[in-house]
């Protein structure tokens, strides 16, 4: 099935987007509630990509090769200042997006293959990912006039 | 009826040629009582018999605190730093220079995003209103918020999350008619002595209530307890989810009235169900027997009273904790009705009314930021631009306004009746702050307190004793205090400076006029009584003439939600509602999607532990708190003899099995050091928890002429703490920091 390449990429995803909040935090440290918070997240994205694992593995069996181009890169690094945290929220943003609809995706072939077990951890994850799209535009919503009309 | 009173050395009752009515500005009880004055000073206090919330009694800060503002370093006239020195100067010179300035940073787009207010609360309400006017309508700047963001931040967010809008539902009667009372995080004993007096009363009366405190020191309140939980620090959700869970395992629910007036039973059935007394005494450190106990003590009575204050509101998850007492009353339907009563309670005497006018980060009138239809409201009574209000995000909390005159974002500071650089986490950086050559301070106080000293204009401000205003306390009663005697010299009331600077900028509405046509605290009384008109907070049957020689007066009648009918409906509410773990906004659409028909909400989440914990490298935890003898930072205690006397300087308190490895005995100077500063302080050996230190925040620096520790022993307690603070209520974390201790030697 095709589904182990989306689990593939859902799996990486997660795992960017762990890394991605570990370095957004650390370099807006200053920015203290960014700095707890995506530590925590961060946190939350690696519980998410452990409990994909044993998926990958079972679908992984029988998947055919990869297809080209199946991974995107969203983030290349952080940068400073009031705009570029607002950069790097958007970026993360981005990125929790993906993971988002991956685990629509996802969830869909888990009906599709009558996989409880799979759309008992989508129901969860997808929750969470759903709450970190929340924060993020929170945080950015509040951020964005001071950052954009009024930072030198 | 006893009416405490104290007069000064060789002054007899028959001496006084007036008595004045007043209120505590000490502490947040509300407490009324009656100035004496003679030859225009001040020579004494006396408990109002009368008054509903204290009927004669004083706590001790009041007995003796008036002193205090007669101390010979009283500020009267303004200040101005001039090569590098404070200097005195006329008031004109003071206020030309914020206004030469505030029109500079207007000129351009965005001038607003220059400006931070910072207050208190320990103003009256008519200066607050004003404050919530010129910035809002004014300035148009978002970045106004007090120290209340410090002390009640979370009462708020969690009543607004749970009933949808703010405003305690209890009434402090409750006292007198509960059978059970249960205490959150609050030494009641050390922070509202009246409120303590009228429980113990209780206690050693016929039909004792039955007592369970939450605590991790054993304080005056825990000694009385029935049962009392030293739960660790940091760890308050764990231990509320394990008490919801043993009320629904053991059928302790009202389950008509949740069924009714709740939502969200079920997700919170569920998310508690795995919090066994087992798993609580793991991770609080608390005895799974008195997790057992104490949940039946509470599931059992018939008419429960909780209190809640900064044991839950300075710590980990607060908003979440705080919220589940919320949902405790509500699974038991003890909401509403004699006995059956819910203190959020305040840390400050006027607190309420920052949350009331917006002086802090919230809109005037328990209104919602995002919603159209209350920013028309207020658009439409200040006769403004909906456009001019900022309403694209919440208020900035105070946290976020120090961080952006960090950044050199915020140009110009202004603090009123606080002192930052002593009450705020990690003291290093707050100086570091205050001290950039960017950032023009304004501070207005009573004494050249630390954050005073590190200011570029000082505004002298008169006493509560020395204007006349309202201020309102948790169980929402209104007092009127009346100017007693003149301020010393040139000091003005708060809101003369105010009044005066919103003049100065020339302030005008859309029509032209100007923006601030009230000139006194009553006709700013009568001003913000409209603003309030149809909101939970409505003032409307209040009158200085009501006030007078009366009770108090309550807002809202004596208990809210008596029909159990709550203010979540999405046209009324205050909020549409916050994520418990990061703080994420709910948007409009969602909220209504909810369909919350006036029903509470039973929000909760997991336990996470604190964003700092012990380790090999700091073993200790390091909690904070207070002492009765001192408020704040001892900016008038700290002048009044017998309060001195009382508590003069700053202690650590340790558990005997810690002071024993440590090496340390009663009196013994130990050093704390934390990953951001330390302290130095003499031994008590108390019954706090093993592995948990305590060190009241009071003590600064300004009794040695300086801002911070300058080379001498660090002592103040906000060397330690973190930059951090909960994603709801944005309240920083007080209560929990890792430390290591190491003895000084011999104190």
């Amino acid at each position: 099935m095709q589904l182990a390449h989306y689990l593939g990429l859902l799996h990486r995803s997660q795992e960017t987007l762990g890394q991605a909040f570990r370095e957004v935090g650390e370099a807006h440290r200053d920015e203290h509630d960014v700095f707890h918070q995506c530590r925590r997240l961060a946190r939350q994205c690696d519980r998410h990509a452990e409990s994909l694992a044993p998926f990958a593995e079972h679908y992984g069996e029988d998947a055919p090769a990869e297809p080209d181009r199946l991974h995107a890169t969203l983030f290349e690094g952080t940068r400073e200042g009031p705009l570029g945290l607002l950069r790097d929220l958007h970026d993360l943003y981005l990125m929790a997006s993906e993971c988002d609809m991956a685990w629509t995706l996802v969830g869909q072939a888990a009906q599709g293959a009558r996989d409880t077990d799979l759309l008992e951890v989508v129901q969860a994850c997808e929750g969470e990912t759903a709450t970190q799209l929340k924060w993020l535009k929170s945080r950015l919503m509040e951020a964005a006039p001071q950052a954009l009309v009024v930072a030198e | 009826m006893r009416a405490d009173m104290h007069l000064a050395e060789g002054v007899d009752e028959a001496d006084v040629e007036r008595w004045v009515q007043s209120a505590s500005t000490l502490h947040s009880n509300g407490d009324g009582f009656d100035l004496a004055v003679k030859d225009g000073r001040l020579v004494g206090v006396r408990g109002r018999v009368v008054d509903r919330v204290n009927r004669g009694r004083l706590d001790p800060k009041d007995v003796y605190g008036w002193e205090g503002l007669a101390s010979p370093d009283r500020l009267t006239r303004p200040l101005v730093r001039r090569g590098g020195e404070l200097v005195e100067t006329d008031w004109d010179t003071a206020m030309g220079l914020i206004v030469d300035r505030s029109k500079e940073l207007l000129q351009g787009p965005g001038g607003w995003g220059r400006f931070g207010f910072y207050t208190t609360g320990q103003l009256f309400l008519e200066e607050y209103y004003t404050l919530a006017v010129i910035g809002k309508a004014g300035i148009g700047t978002p970045h106004m918020d007090g120290n209340t963001r410090l002390c009640t931040a979370t009462a708020g967010a969690a009543l607004k999350q749970s009933f949808g809008t703010d405003g305690q539902p209890g009434s402090y009667a409750d006292v007198d008619h509960c059978d059970t009372i249960a205490l959150w995080g609050h030494n009641v004993a050390e922070t509202q002595t009246v409120l303590w007096m009228r429980m113990l009363d209780r206690l050693a009366g016929p039909d004792r209530p039955r007592l369970v405190v939450a605590d991790p020191r054993l304080t005056p309140v825990a000694r009385e307890a029935d049962v009392h939980l030293p739960v660790r620090p940091g760890t308050n959700l764990a231990l509320m989810n394990g008490v919801l869970r043993e009320l629904i395992a053991n059928g302790w629910v009202d389950e008509d009235y949740v069924g009714e007036h709740t939502l969200g039973f079920d997700e919170l059935r569920s998310t508690v169900e795995a919090y066994t007394p087992e798993r609580v005494e793991e991770i609080c450190g608390v005895d799974a027997g008195a997790v057992r106990e104490a949940a039946r003590i509470l599931g059992t009575a018939e008419r429960l009273l909780s209190t809640v204050l900064q044991g839950f509101y300075q710590s980990n998850q607060a908003t979440a904790a705080a919220c589940q007492v919320n949902n405790l009353h509500l699974l038991r339907g003890m909401i509403g009705r004699p006995g059956a009563g819910l203190y959020q309670m305040n840390g400050q005497p006027s607190a309420q009314n920052t949350r009331e006018t917006g002086a802090d980060g919230d809109l005037p009138g328990f209104r919602n930021w995002d919603n159209q239809e209350h920013i028309r409201q207020l658009a439409e009574l200040w006769k403004v631009d909906p456009m001019t209000i900022p309403h694209w995000a919440p208020p900035s909390h105070a946290m976020q306004v120090f961080r952006q005159a960090e950044l050199g974002s915020i140009k110009l500071l202004w603090i009123s009746a606080t002192n930052p650089a002593v009450s705020l986490p990690e003291l290093a950086r707050v100086r570091s702050i205050l001290e950039s050559e960017e950032l023009l301070v304004v501070v207005q106080d009573l004494f050249l307190t630390e954050t005073a000293m590190l200011a570029d204009v000082v505004l002298a401000c008169a006493s509560s004793a020395e204007k006349t205003g309202t201020l309102t306390n948790a169980d929402r009663t209104v007092h009127l205090c009346e100017r007693a005697v003149d301020p010393p010299g040139e000091a003005r009331a708060d809101l003369d400076i105010f009044l005066d600077y919103a003049r100065r900028m020339d302030f005008r509405d859309r029509d032209g006029e100007p923006l601030i046509e009230w000139h006194d605290p009553e006709s700013t009384f009568e001003a913000w009584k409209e603003c309030s008109r149809g909101r939970p907070c409505d003032y409307t049957h209040i009158t200085y003439d009501l006030l007078r020689d009366s009770p108090g007066i309550q807002w809202g009648g004596e208990r809210l939600y008596t029909d159990g009918r709550f203010n979540t409906n999405p046209d009324y509410a205050e909020t549409f509602g916050q994520d418990l773990g990061t703080g994420a906004t709910n948007t409009e659409v969602e909220y209504r999607a909810k369909q919350p028909n006036g029903r509470a909400f039973l929000w909760t989440t997991e336990y996470e532990p604190s964003p700092e914990v012990p380790d090999d490298e700091r073993p200790l935890l390091l909690t904070t708190g207070r002492t009765v003898y001192h408020f704040h930072t001892r900016t008038r205690t700290g002048r009044t003899p017998e309060l001195v006397a009382a508590a003069p300087d700053v202690w650590v308190e340790v558990n005997a099995e810690d002071a024993n490895r440590l090496g340390v005995g009663e009196g013994d100077v130990l050093r704390l050091e934390s990953a951001r500063g330390a302290v130095e302080a003499p031994v008590r050996v108390t019954g706090v928890r093993a592995g948990t230190v305590f060190v009241p925040f009071h003590y600064g620096y300004w009794d040695r002429d300086a801002a911070g520790p300058d080379g001498a022993p660090p002592r103040a307690a906000n060397e330690l703490t973190i930059t951090a603070w909960d994603p709801v209520s944005k309240q920083p974390l007080f209560k929990v920091a890792a430390v290591r201790a190491t003895a000084k030697g011999e104190g």
